[in-house]
């Protein structure tokens, strides 16, 4: 794993732009970015993302971006990684789509899939904050069994899309699931996506103070007591084989023990309901432990 | 050397394709469009055309990844029909709003339900006020003449618009008649390569498109977009005269119009409609009829000037439409009493709606139309729409 001292000191998200207070997506991209260089083309559909650019004329990404709608991120991605095969430049530039949870989940889950069928040359990064940002925190299918959404205002009745699995059975080179908790682990994740030809589908765990909430100075603290507790496992997939990553892997190795989950659900208000409805707590530890399972299964331990 | 091949009018679209080499195409099929998508990718794999061939999953797609291409500075393509166009509707804006000079045959095909293959003007004209130029074409020389021109309008850096060329379903789509095409280099005087001087996604000069933009700014990047079309009414009559000396045709400018410098009725159709009432015209002059026809073959930018002009010698207009916004009448009435309203020849226009889903419009038909005409300018008023063939 990189130490701290060996990150670039290159920044590519500026002073000033426009996330709330403690976002999680913004300590994601930078460390994205970090590990791609600023030879890196951007698009970014409808989402918290095309706010935290800041306003025009301005922008707080010094790469270029292409601001796309919201279900295209896949598709405009496969025109500009044409162009760039057209140019030969293929190699020499890397191209990242940046959608959030919804424009990957949802509405963008067809491009993306067809991107991926096509072999399109780029990384698509999910940036799951678990709900739709920009609108103000209505329900995604990444939002987890339980948690208050504006569209789900007594608890989310459905468990969330296992998307990253999704993708790796597309039978793309490279899958990998992170969280924004562990910036060397998204550092090292990119920077061995970087050198991989082809689809690669990363998704970010986001803690989100805004639509968890929780106070702002808590969003490492929330990142990874959902690793902790297990509600959020992180893996990769390289090849044909899946890998536990970081904090997960000890937890699937059993060489440390998950902790309560309660622990990671407590301190977020939008799982007040949850809290008080133990038939619905149950069902959302019984999704969190067929996850487990079936990640175990992939892995093989 | 150019040479002259038997194609339909879709292969005709894929043929300028070829011509005109895109970096990038991307495309998905729907009837009537389908084969310009397979003669391209016979064109790709044949090693005829060099575009990298994008077979995306679906129309939004396909905007979207020629908005990802067009943005790297590329010249770039892409075809459709109804469905597949209404599909784009929210990518049209993008390319349109972007500023990115797409190039786009449209087949003219009715909107379901019930599901009908046939011509109907309705798919592009609701597409009105996406930001792309709209040409219509009336045979399958005229439409790889346009796509070449269109190329040429849109990537004039004070243009830097999209632009659609829309074909008759099955009449021009599927119909195959001699046609002239030429290979990329003997256009390329005509047609040099596209260099996007505006902006474009390079890293070396990191520059973003899209993001928010609020009152203080929006407005004015509306109206820069206006502008784009009021240059690109200034280069239509340029790129039109250089194309005939290049390559010695030309299908009419903003209107082709026929015998209506003494007509006393004028006749308006689009398309292939428009082609047929030139027929029309001249068998009603054999009869000693002062009738002429005029085939708007531009409809944005929305040739106002010359729509006035041709008003200021006739009597009455009559405005054929293979079109419908329910409730109202066709696009082309609509339009051409609007530019009418706003000079001094305000001559009765009689609007008509015939040939909806397909069904036939024959030179009989048009001449009727005309004779209705006459019993207009001689009230010196329209009567309501005409419903042209409606059974009931
Ligand atoms: C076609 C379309 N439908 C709806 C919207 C409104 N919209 C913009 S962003 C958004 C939610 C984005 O959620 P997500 O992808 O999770 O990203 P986040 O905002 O959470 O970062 C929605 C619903 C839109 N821009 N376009
Ligand atoms: S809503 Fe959440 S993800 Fe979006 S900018 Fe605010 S903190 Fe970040
Ligand atoms: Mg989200």
């Amino acid at each position: 794993m990189v130490k701290v001292k060996e990150l670039p000191r290159e920044e590519y998200i500026e002073r000033g732009h426009a996330a709330c207070g403690g976002c999680g997506a913004t300590i994601a991209i930078r460390h994205a970015l970090k590990a791609l260089g600023g030879n890196t083309i951007l698009t970014v559909p409808a989402c918290c993302m095309s706010v935290i650019q800041g306003l025009y004329p301005k922008n707080g990404l010094s790469i270029p971006v292409l601001n796309t709608a919201f279900m295209t991120s896949g598709a405009a991605a496969s025109g500009i990684a044409a162009g760039l095969k057209h140019l030969g430049k293929d190699k020499e530039i890397n191209l990242m789509a940046w959608a959030g949870d919804g424009g990957t989940y949802d509405i963008g889950i067809q491009a993306l899939s067809g991107a991926a069928e096509r072999q399109t040359n780029f990384i698509y990064t999910c940036y799951n904050n678990a709900a739709y940002g920009n609108t103000g925190m209505q329900r995604s299918g990444a939002t987890p069994y339980g948690s208050y959404s504006t569209t789900t205002p007594t608890g989310k009745r459905q468990h969330r899309k296992p998307m990253a699995r999704i993708m790796a059975e597309h039978g793309i080179p490279y899958t990998g699931v992170i969280s924004a908790a562990y910036p060397r682990l998204i550092y090292d994740t990119y920077k061995k996506a970087k050198d991989i030809v082809g689809t690669r589908f990363i998704e970010i765990h986001i803690p989100c103070p805004t639509g968890w909430r929780y106070p702002t100075w808590d969003t490492v603290n929330m990142g990874k007591l959902a690793v902790e507790s297990g509600a959020w496992i992180m893996w990769e997939r390289e090849g044909d084989e899946y890998r536990f990553l970081g904090r997960s892997k000890l937890i699937a190795e059993g060489k440390v023990q998950r902790k309560p989950l309660i622990d990671w659900i407590k301190p977020q208000g939008r799982f007040r309901f949850l809290l008080k409805d133990p038939g619905m707590m149950a069902e959302y530890e019984r999704g969190i432990e067929r996850e487990w399972e079936i990640m175990k299964r992939l892995v093989g331990c | 050397m150019p040479k002259v091949v038997s194609v339909s009018g879709n292969h005709a679209a894929a043929w300028a394709a070829r011509t005109a080499e895109p970096a990038v195409i991307a495309a998905y099929p729907i009837t009537p469009q389908t084969t310009i998508v397979e003669k391209i990718a016979d064109f790709v794999e044949g090693g005829e055309l060099s575009s990298q061939y994008v077979r995306v999953e679906s129309e939004h797609s396909a905007m979207a990844a020629c908005i990802g291409a067009s943005a790297l500075g590329l010249r770039t393509f892409t075809a459709t029909s109804s469905h597949g166009l209404a599909l784009m509707h929210e990518m049209l804006h993008w390319a349109g709003r972007a500023r990115l000079p797409i190039v786009m045959p449209v087949v003219n095909r009715a909107m379901g339900p019930p599901w009908n293959i046939w011509t109907d003007h309705t798919d592009s004209m609701s597409q009105r006020d996406t930001g792309w130029i709209q040409f219509y074409a009336s045979n399958n020389q005229e439409v790889y003449d346009t796509v070449l021109m269109l190329f040429r309008l849109s990537e004039d850096p004070k243009v830097l618009l999209p632009s659609m060329v829309c074909l008759d379903a099955f009449i021009l789509s599927h119909t195959f008649t001699p046609t002239t095409v030429y290979e990329h280099k003997e256009i390329r005087d005509f047609l040099p390569d596209y260099k996007a001087g505006h902006w474009k996604l390079d890293p070396k000069d990191p520059m973003a498109t899209g993001n928010i933009a609020g009152p203080e700014y929006y407005y004015e990047l509306s109206y820069a977009i206006h502008e784009g079309f009021e240059a690109a009414r200034k280069l239509i009559p340029r790129v039109v005269r250089e194309f005939e000396k290049h390559f010695g045709r030309s299908h009419g400018g903003f209107i082709d119009t026929s015998r209506c410098e003494d007509a006393e009725v004028i006749l308006w159709a689009m398309g292939t409609m428009g082609e047929e009432a030139t027929l029309a015209v001249e068998n009603l002059r054999q009869q000693g009829i002062a009738a002429g026809s005029a085939r708007l073959r531009v409809f944005r930018p929305f040739p106002v000037e010359q729509i006035q002009k041709l008003a200021s010698k006739a009597k009455a207009f009559v405005v054929v439409d293979r079109s419908l916004s329910y409730g109202h009448t066709g696009g082309q009435a609509t339009e051409i009493r609007s530019a009418l309203y706003r000079g001094n020849n305000r001559i009765p226009v009689q609007g008509v709606v015939a040939g909806l889903g397909g069904r036939d419009v024959t030179q009989t038909d048009l001449e009727k139309l005309i004779q209705v005409g006459f019993d207009v300018a001689d009230k010196g008023e329209a009567g309501p729409e005409i419903f042209y063939g409606l059974k009931r």
